[in-house]
C-alpha cells in the first residue's frame, strides 16, 4: 500500500506525485510585464523615501520603480544591484513586511503598500534572464584578500573587492556556495536552482576563486591566512544550534530544523524525503515557520509549532505566522518543551505551559502531551567556530559599524558578526560595507 | 557607450535634458541643485525689464487634471514671469554659470515690445556670461494682457521683429519659445526665421480651465471667488506638442531650423519620441515640479541604455529620423490593408471590444453564447479602435494583409502597388488630372 499523510511513523513519499511540484512552486511568483507596470504604477517617487531608509542595503527604491515604469527594467535591475548585488535573492528572501513595505506610504495609507519586493524580482529576473553581472572590475590593484564562508556575506563582499580590483580568494567549508541562500531559504522562496545560478551570475565578474571544503579552525586558520593575505573577511554564519534542554532530547526523530531544511533543499526528489506523521517544531522564528510549513507541504498530517511566549514576540512576522496558518500548522503559544516521550524513538512531547507576570518566564506545570514522531528544533544558531583571537560581543564576533574586528587586517559580517538582524539582505549589506572599509584601509 | 552630451546651437550641455524657463529655475538655490542632480541645463525663468517686478496672485497658482490613482497628468497655472528684481537674478545667473561652465545657462526674456526695452536688457544679460537668450512669446496669461508673451507670439510680423532686434543686439544665440496657442504653428516659426532666430523653442502652456468648482460656480483655481485661464502643461500636452514640433521639423522652409521640444517630456522615453521628430533637445517642467529633480536620473539612463541597445552613440544619429514618415494624410497607402486579430489565449472575455465596435463603430466583432470574442473580416475596416479599448495589452493586434490576399470586406484581393488618395480614382481632382 502506498503511503499516505496518515502512514505512522517517518515515511517518505506521503503525497501524490505531482503535488511535490505544486507545494514547491513559487510563493510569490514573478509579475508578468502588465502586472508589474500595474504595481509600478502605485508608487508615489516619494521624497527621501522612507522604504529607501528601512531598507538595510538602501536600495534606491522610487528609482528602480520609476524605471520600470519608464519600461527600462534592466536599468532598474541596475539601480538595486548597485546598491545589493544579490538584489534578486533578496527579493524573493526578504521580510518585506517588516522592512520596506512596512513603511511604504502606501501601507500607510491603504494598508497595501506597493509590492516592493516583486517589483525587484520583476527588474533583476529581467536582467539575469539575459545577461551577466553588469559591473566591471577597476585596474587591478595587486591586492589579495580572503573571503572565509561563501555565503551573502561573503558573496557581496567579494564581490565589491573584486569591482575594485583585488583578487579575491574565497573559502568555503562546503561542497557548494551560497550558504543559507543555498541550504537553509524554505524552498517556496528560492525555486528553479535559483541560489546556485545567482552565485554564478554573480562570479561572472570576474577575480574571485571559490574554494570548497576549506573550514577555518579544520584546514584553515586565522594567523595563516593573515599573514598570506593583504586582508581577511569572515562570513562564517552561524553554524552551531542551540540544545533544547528537555529530557530524552537525543531520541530518533528529534533533529535540528537547519539540517532538516538543508536535507530538503538538496534533495532531488522531494517524495523521497520522509517526514512524520506528527510533527512538532520547537521555537518561533522564521526557521521554525520554515520547518513547519515544509513538513506540512511534505505531507506530515499535523504540524504544531510549540513557542514558549506569546505570538507577538515571535521572531517570526505576522505574514509568516498567516502562512503557516493558511497551511494548516497550528501555533502553540506559552509552551516549552518539557520531556521528549519515546522508547529510542521518539512518540511524543511533554509541553508545559508558560506565563510572564514580568518576572521573567515561567513553567504553570500545566502538561500538554503531544503524538509526535519528529520533533525539529528551531531555537537557535550560535557561532561554530570562534577564530582564534577575535573579541566577541555577546555571543558573536565583535566588529565596528564597516565591520573592522578587534584584529587588524580582520573584518567580519553576516550571522557571525555583532549588530544586525540576521538576515539575507543585512548580510549582503555588511559585505558591501566591510568591503568598501577594507579597500579604503588597503588603497589609503 | 552612448554618449549624452550635446551642442544645441553652439550651447554645450552635458546631456539633452534642460529644464524649462518656469519656476524650477526662477532661484540660484533651484538650480544649483538640479545641476548637482545632474541637469545638463537651464533656460532661467523669464526676466522683465529693469523696474519693480510683477507681483503673483496670493492665492492659489495651479490647477491640475488627475488620472487613475491620482496621477497628475495636466497642470495649469496662473503665474506670471519671475517676481524677483532683475539685478538679483542677473547676479544670481551670474554665479552659477560662474560655477557650472559644462552646464548650459539660457535666460529666458519678455520685455515691452519696444526696440528700446530689448536693447537696455541684452547687454546685462550678456554680462552674466550666460549661454544664450530665449523669448518668451507664450505667456498665455496676464502677461499678454499688457502686451507682451503670447500677445507678440499670436502675430508673425511682431515675432519677427522683435527676433531681429535681438540678433542686432547680441551676440548670444537666440532661441524663439512659441506660443501653440495659434493655429498654425508654421507661422510664427517662419517669423522667427526670418528674423534670424537661431532656434526655435515649444511648446509653451495652451489656454486652459482645469475645473468648474460647482458649489462656488467658478473656474479653478479660484481667487477671492474669481478664476481666469490658465497655461496647460504636462502629459496631456505632450501629443499636441509633439505634432507642432513635426511640422516645423517637415516644413521645406523650416526645415534645418533647430528646435528644443517642450511639453509633457516625463520620462526618458518622451525625449527620445521629440528628438526623433526633430528636436535637438528638450525641456522639461511639470515632470521635476510633480516629481523632484531626481528624475534626471532615470531620463539619462533610460536614453543612453536604448542608445546603447539601438546602436546609436550620440543624438545627432536619430534625432530627425522619424521627420521622414511623417506626411499628410493624402499620401498614405490605401492599398494597405490589415484586420484585427484576437489572440484567444490573452482574451478575458471583458466584451469591450466587442461593445466598442458594436455600438459606435463596424459590428465587426461577433460574441458567442459562451463569450469567445472573434472579428468578422467582412466587417473589419481595421480602425484601431478595439486594439484601444481593449485591456489586456497585445491581446488584440493588427495583422497585415499581404498582396494577394482577399480582403472580405471589399472582395477585392490585395494590391502590390502603393496607392494614395491622390491617384484614387474617388478623388475628383485626380480623376480630373487624368
Ligand atoms: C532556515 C532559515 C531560513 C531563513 N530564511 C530567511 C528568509 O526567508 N529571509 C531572510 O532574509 N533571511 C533568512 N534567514 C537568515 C539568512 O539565511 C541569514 O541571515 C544569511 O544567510 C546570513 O548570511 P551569512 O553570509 O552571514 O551566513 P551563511 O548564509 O550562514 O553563510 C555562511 C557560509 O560560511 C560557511 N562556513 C561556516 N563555517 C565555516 C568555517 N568555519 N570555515 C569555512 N566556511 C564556513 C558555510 O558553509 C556557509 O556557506 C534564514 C535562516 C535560516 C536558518
Ligand atoms: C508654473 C509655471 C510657470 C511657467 N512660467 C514660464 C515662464 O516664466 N516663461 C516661460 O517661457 N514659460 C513658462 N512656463 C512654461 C514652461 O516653461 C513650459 O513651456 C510648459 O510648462 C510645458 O512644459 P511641461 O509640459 O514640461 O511643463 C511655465 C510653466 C509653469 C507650469
Ligand atoms: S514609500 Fe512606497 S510609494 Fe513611497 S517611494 Fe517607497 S515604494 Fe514608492
Ligand atoms: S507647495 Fe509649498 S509654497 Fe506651495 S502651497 Fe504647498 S507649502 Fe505652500
Ligand atoms: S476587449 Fe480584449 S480582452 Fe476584452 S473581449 Fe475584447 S479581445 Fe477580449
Amino acid at each position: 500500500m502506498p503511503n499516505s499523510q496518515m502512514t505512522p511513523g517517518i515515511a517518505p513519499a506521503r503525497l501524490e506525485d505531482g503535488a511535490y511540484e505544486d507545494n514547491f512552486s513559487d510563493l510569490h511568483p514573478g509579475y508578468a510585464p502588465h502586472e508589474a507596470l500595474v504595481a509600478a504604477d502605485r508608487c508615489y517617487f516619494c521624497h527621501d523615501a522612507p522604504c529607501t531608509t528601512a531598507c538595510p542595503t538602501d536600495i534606491d527604491i522610487p528609482m528602480f520603480i520609476r524605471q520600470i515604469q519608464a519600461g527600462m527594467p534592466d536599468e532598474a535591475a541596475k539601480t538595486i544591484l548597485s546598491q545589493n548585488i544579490l538584489g534578486g535573492m533578496c527579493a524573493r528572501v526578504c521580510p518585506t513586511e517588516t522592512l520596506c513595505e512596512e513603511v511604504c506610504v502606501r501601507e500607510t495609507a491603504e494598508g497595501k503598500p506597493v509590492e516592493i519586493g516583486r517589483l525587484q524580482r520583476f527588474a533583476t529576473d529581467s536582467l539575469m534572464s539575459h545577461a551577466d553581472q553588469p559591473f566591471t572590475r577597476a585596474e587591478s590593484t595587486g591586492k589579495k584578500i580572503a573571503v572565509i564562508g561563501a555565503g551573502p556575506a561573503g558573496l557581496s563582499c567579494a564581490h565589491r573587492l573584486a569591482s575594485h580590483g583585488h583578487d579575491v580568494d574565497m573559502f568555503d567549508g562546503r561542497a557548494k556556495a551560497g550558504g543559507l541562500n543555498e541550504f537553509g531559504i524554505a524552498a517556496y522562496k528560492s525555486t528553479n536552482d535559483f541560489a546556485a545560478r545567482e552565485v554564478e551570475w554573480l562570479m561572472s565578474i570576474g577575480g574571485i576563486s571559490l574554494t570548497y571544503g576549506k573550514r577555518l579552525g579544520e584546514n584553515l586558520d586565522l594567523a595563516t591566512l593573515q599573514s598570506d593575505y593583504d586582508a581577511v573577511f569572515l562570513s562564517i554564519g552561524l553554524a552551531g544550534v542551540n540544545a533544547l534542554r528537555a529530557d530524552g532530547e537525543d531520541k530518533d526523530g528529534v533533529r535540528d530544523a537547519v539540517d532538516f531544511i538543508s536535507d530538503l533543499r538538496q534533495a532531488d526528489d522531494l517524495a523521497k524525503l520522509p517526514v512524520g506523521r506528527n510533527v512538532v517544531v520547537i521555537g518561533g522564528g522564521m526557521t521554525a515557520v520554515d520547518a513547519a510549513v515544509q513538513s506540512k507541504l511534505l505531507g506530515a498530517e499535523n504540524v504544531t509549532i510549540s513557542y514558549r511566549r506569546t505570538r507577538d514576540k515571535m521572531g517570526a512576522s505576522g505574514f509568516e505566522q498567516d502562512l503557516a496558518a493558511v497551511h494548516g500548522v497550528r501555533i502553540l503559544e506559552n509552551t516549552q518543551p518539557k520531556r521528549v516521550l519515546g522508547n529510542g524513538k521518539c512518540e511524543g512531547i511533554e509541553l508545559e505551559y508558560t506565563t510572564d507576570d514580568g518576572s521573567g518566564l515561567k513553567g504553570t506545570g500545566e502538561i500538554v502531551t503531544l503524538p509526535a514522531d519528529q520533533i525539529f528544533k528551531a531555537i537557535g544558531q550560535t557561532l561554530g567556530e570562534t577564530p582564534e583571537g577575535v573579541k566577541l560581543e555577546g555571543r558573536k564576533i565583535a566588529v565596528t559599524d564597516s565591520g573592522a574586528t578587534s584584529l587588524s587586517g580582520v573584518w567580519a559580517g553576516g550571522d557571525c558578526a555583532s549588530g544586525g538582524d540576521d538576515l539575507t539582505v543585512t548580510a549582503v549589506a555588511e559585505g558591501r560595507d566591510a568591503a568598501e572599509d577594507i579597500n579604503k584601509s588597503l588603497m589609503g | 557607450m552612448a554618449d549624452l552630451r550635446s551642442n544645441f546651437v553652439g550651447i554645450k550641455s552635458t546631456n539633452p535634458f534642460w529644464l524649462a524657463s518656469a519656476p524650477p529655475t526662477d532661484k540660484e538655490y533651484n538650480v544649483r541643485r538640479a545641476f548637482e542632480a545632474g541637469w545638463g541645463g537651464v533656460v532661467w525663468k523669464t526676466l522683465g525689464s529693469e523696474g519693480p517686478p510683477v507681483v503673483n496672485v496670493n492665492g492659489p497658482r495651479y490647477g491640475a487634471i488627475f488620472g487613475a490613482d491620482r496621477r497628475l497628468l495636466g497642470l495649469n497655472n496662473i503665474e506670471l514671469i519671475t517676481d524677483r528684481p532683475l539685478q538679483q537674478n542677473l547676479r544670481e545667473i551670474k554665479a552659477v554659470k560662474n560655477d557650472y561652465p559644462d552646464r548650459a545657462v539660457v535666460v529666458s526674456l519678455m520685455v515691452p515690445c519696444e526696440e528700446e526695452a530689448w536693447k537696455a536688457i541684452l547687454p546685462v544679460v550678456e554680462e552674466t556670461g550666460a549661454d544664450g537668450i530665449e523669448l518668451n512669446f507664450g505667456c498665455p496669461h496676464g502677461m499678454a494682457e499688457r502686451g507682451m508673451g503670447a500677445a507678440v507670439g499670436q502675430v508673425p510680423e511682431y515675432i519677427e521683429m522683435v527676433t531681429r532686434w535681438c540678433k542686432q543686439n547680441t551676440r548670444m544665440p537666440v532661441i524663439v519659445k512659441l506660443t501653440p496657442n495659434i493655429t498654425n504653428i508654421i507661422h510664427p516659426a517662419e517669423a522667427a526665421m526670418r528674423g534670424g532666430a537661431d532656434a526655435v523653442s515649444l511648446i509653451n502652456t495652451i489656454n486652459s480651465i482645469t475645473s468648474v468648482n460647482l458649489d462656488a460656480m467658478c473656474p479653478e483655481p479660484m481667487i477671492d471667488g474669481k478664476g481666469t485661464h490658465g497655461g496647460y502643461c504636462g502629459p496631456a500636452v505632450k501629443p499636441i506638442a509633439m505634432n507642432m514640433v513635426a511640422e516645423i521639423a517637415r516644413h521645406a522652409e523650416t526645415a534645418n531650423l533647430p528646435i528644443s521640444a517642450i511639453g509633457g517630456v516625463t520620462t526618458w522615453r518622451d525625449a527620445a519620441e521629440f528628438m526623433a521628430l526633430g528636436a535637438g533637445n528638450v525641456q522639461v517642467c511639470t515632470a521635476v515640479m510633480t516629481y523632484g529633480f531626481r528624475i534626471i536620473e532615470e531620463m539619462t539612463a533610460g536614453l543612453s541604455a536604448w542608445m546603447d541597445e539601438k546602436g546609436y552613440y550620440s543624438t545627432d544619429e536619430f534625432s530627425g529620423k522619424a521627420v521622414p514618415n511623417v506626411t499628410d494624410w493624402q499620401y498614405l497607402n490605401l492599398n494597405h490593408v490589415t484586420k484585427a486579430r484576437i489572440d484567444q489565449d490573452a482574451c478575458i472575455s471583458c466584451g469591450r471590444c466587442y461593445a466598442a465596435c458594436e455600438d459606435t463603430s463596424h459590428q465587426a466583432i461577433t460574441m458567442s453564447e459562451d463569450r469567445v470574442f472573434d472579428v468578422d473580416d467582412s466587417e473589419c475596416v481595421a480602425c484601431n479602435l478595439c486594439v484601444n479599448v481593449c485591456p489586456v495589452e497585445g491581446c488584440i493586434t493588427m495583422e497585415t494583409l499581404e498582396p494577394g490576399m482577399m480582403d472580405e470586406r471589399t472582395n477585392t484581393p490585395v494590391s502590390p502597388d502603393y496607392g494614395n488618395w491622390t491617384q484614387h480614382p474617388n478623388n475628383p481632382s485626380a480623376t480630373a488630372a487624368e
